[in-house]
């Protein structure tokens, strides 16, 4: 949690307007108020967790990235952030579109589908991975719509999006994504990092 | 009702120009404040109240002899914690708990106003209510805070005065009264002018008050404030003090009970023509109509944080109006947090023992405290 804290800090430039969607108990939006900037919003659908951030005085609305982005104008803040929720939605592309058209700059983070204890999972237990970063069982998974770190590289050039940095993390190695490593980082990595805009 | 209660009272000398066109000066604005103020006046929260509330928000009414209206929210270590802030509540002008109003004695006959007391709307009454701050000698209020009606002062006194809070919390409200409100209101209205006692509103001079006509005003409105769940169960079907039903009109059941004391309590304590004049008020109230049908346009100017919060089994003001006016602070991007909170006890949620919404209302407001005076704002 904390490298990947980390590296979306560093994405993100000093005083800049940042919106977390799925932003959960307001952990991400904590570090980066102490970290980077205090104009900081968030989003989240569960109504516990929306109370807890507001508790701590962050300025979190109850809505759902699905329907409640529109409401925000365009490029209204220099970065929205993802954390390990696109794969929940009902229509990633739509939200991935959404967040596009309010943040000058979108960063996405992606549980790897294609880490190798994943595969390794389903190739020789022939069940549902369930893994540290993937706890949940098929029946009781949130996720709709997993997918791998080429998925997601592979998924934005097809649609013109600028990947303007991808990084790669296994535990708390970091180590960028490009072409070239694109198919080691996809089997090596637990989590992907991207730097996108439209 | 306005007779010797020994009320905090300012004269209004300032002519104010009411939204109908009258012009009123030398109007008392009665009010109450809790706590104290700190030395840099940094500490200061002006609570709304609803319809039928009145400066005694904590502590003991002096009137009722029961708990202030809003006890659950303010006093010593409650959410808005009185050992920390300087609560300031006024009676609304046209209100019957010392603030100018119909029950008012016109010092040139030396009788109530009655119905000539001019209508009143929100915006008059926040412009009556900014005149008290101007008194007090507070720069910069920390919060403007209000359910209901008090939640339409929240948001028309930020459009009005877009830098004399720091925070600014409306709860269950809405910034337009719906069909339905205004239905629901013009109900309790007719039911107050259809009692013959009312004598169109000079009852004061005829000695008589209009109290059966009050009373079921009350009773209708008192439905609107609960949950359909709610009152089920509650009361369900139960029968009151007896043990079968006795053929009659007499009240059999709980509810039926229930009803008719709130609205005998209603009538000791409120007067008439103050029902009348607050429901219009109520009514007219569409903040976005007052800027040319765009919302958004009366918080254009103002760098006040909101919080807005809205509760489930609210059917009177339901969360998708108080998302509103979410919206519309988002689509400037105001700086706005937003919950609805889960409750059973209808649009009155606000005014109850909810612990989630006391819990993430006192929270939010002792961090944003902390925070905003960190920052030496």
């Amino acid at each position: 949690m904390k490298e990947e804290f980390n590296i979306i800090s560093n994405l993100i430039e000093e005083n800049t307007r940042v919106l977390d969607v799925g932003c959960g108990n307001g952990d991400l939006m904590k570090f980066l108020q102490e970290n980077k900037t205090k104009d900081i919003r968030g989003l989240e659908i569960s109504k516990e967790k929306v109370q807890n951030c507001l508790s701590k005085g962050l300025t979190v609305i109850e809505g759902n990235a699905e329907s409640d982005l529109k409401q925000f104008p365009k490029s209204s803040f220099d970065y929205v952030i993802l954390s390990q929720t696109l794969q929940a939605f009902l229509n990633p592309e739509l939200v991935i579109n959404e967040l596009l058209k309010v943040g000058k700059k979108v960063i996405v983070t992606i549980p790897n589908f294609g880490y190798w204890k994943v595969r390794l999972q389903l190739l020789f237990k022939g069940t549902m991975p369930v893994t540290e970063n993937l706890p949940h069982e098929w029946y009781n998974t949130p996720n709709l719509h997993m997918c791998t770190i080429k998925d997601f590289y592979n998924f934005c050039s097809n649609k013109n999006i600028k990947i303007y940095k991808s990084i790669a993390l296994k535990k708390s190695r970091i180590s960028e994504i490009s072409k070239s490593n694109l198919n080691y980082k996809n089997l090596d990595s637990h989590l992907g990092i991207f730097l996108i805009e439209s | 009702m306005n007779k010797n209660i020994d009320t905090k009272k300012i004269i209004i000398s300032n002519p104010l120009k009411l939204d109908c066109g009258n012009e009123i000066n030398n109007f008392p604005i009665a009010y109450e404040t809790y706590g104290e103020l700190n030395s840099e006046k940094s500490n200061a929260i002006l609570v709304f109240h609803a319809l039928t509330g009145d400066q005694y928000v904590s502590g003991k009414n002096p009137i009722t002899n029961k708990d202030g209206w809003w006890s659950y929210v303010v006093g010593e270590n409650k959410p808005i914690d009185t050992n920390k802030f300087f609560v300031i509540c006024a009676n609304v002008m046209g209100g019957c708990m010392g603030s100018y109003g119909p029950s008012s004695i016109n010092e040139s006959t030396g009788k109530q106003i009655g119905t000539d007391f001019p209508i009143i709307t929100i915006n008059d009454m926040v412009n009556a209510q900014y005149e008290l701050i101007k008194y007090l000698e507070i720069e910069k209020l920390f919060a403007v805070v209000g359910g209901s009606m008090g939640g339409m002062q929240v948001l028309q006194f930020v459009a009005n005065f877009p830098d004399k809070a720091k925070l600014a919390i409306p709860i269950a409200c809405t910034s337009s009264h719906s069909a339905q409100n205004i239905a629901f209101n013009e109900l309790g209205r007719q039911a107050i002018m259809a009692d013959s006692k009312w004598e169109n509103g000079f009852y004061s001079n005829y000695k008589l008050n209009p109290d059966k006509g009050l009373a079921v005003a009350r009773m209708a409105a008192h439905i609107t404030y609960l949950s359909e769940k709610g009152l089920q169960e509650k009361f369900g079907r139960k029968l009151q003090d007896r043990d079968s039903l006795r053929y009659g009109f007499e009240a059999d059941f709980q509810i039926e009970s229930y009803l008719r004391y709130q609205g005998s309590v209603f009538v000791d304590r409120f007067d008439a023509n103050s029902y009348l004049y607050i429901t219009r008020a109520m009514d007219y109230f569409d903040l976005s109509k007052q800027y040319k049908g765009n919302l958004s346009d009366a918080f254009k100017k103002t760098k006040t944080k909101f919080f807005v919060i809205s509760f489930t089994s609210d059917w009177l003001y339901p969360t998708s109006e108080n998302r509103e006016i979410v919206i519309a602070l988002n689509s400037i991007g105001a700086d706005v947090g937003f919950v609805e909170i889960e409750s059973d006890k209808g649009h009155d949620s606000f005014l109850l023992d909810v612990p989630s919404f006391l819990k993430t209302l006192g929270d939010y407001i002792n961090s944003t405290y902390k925070i905003i005076n960190e920052r030496r704002i």
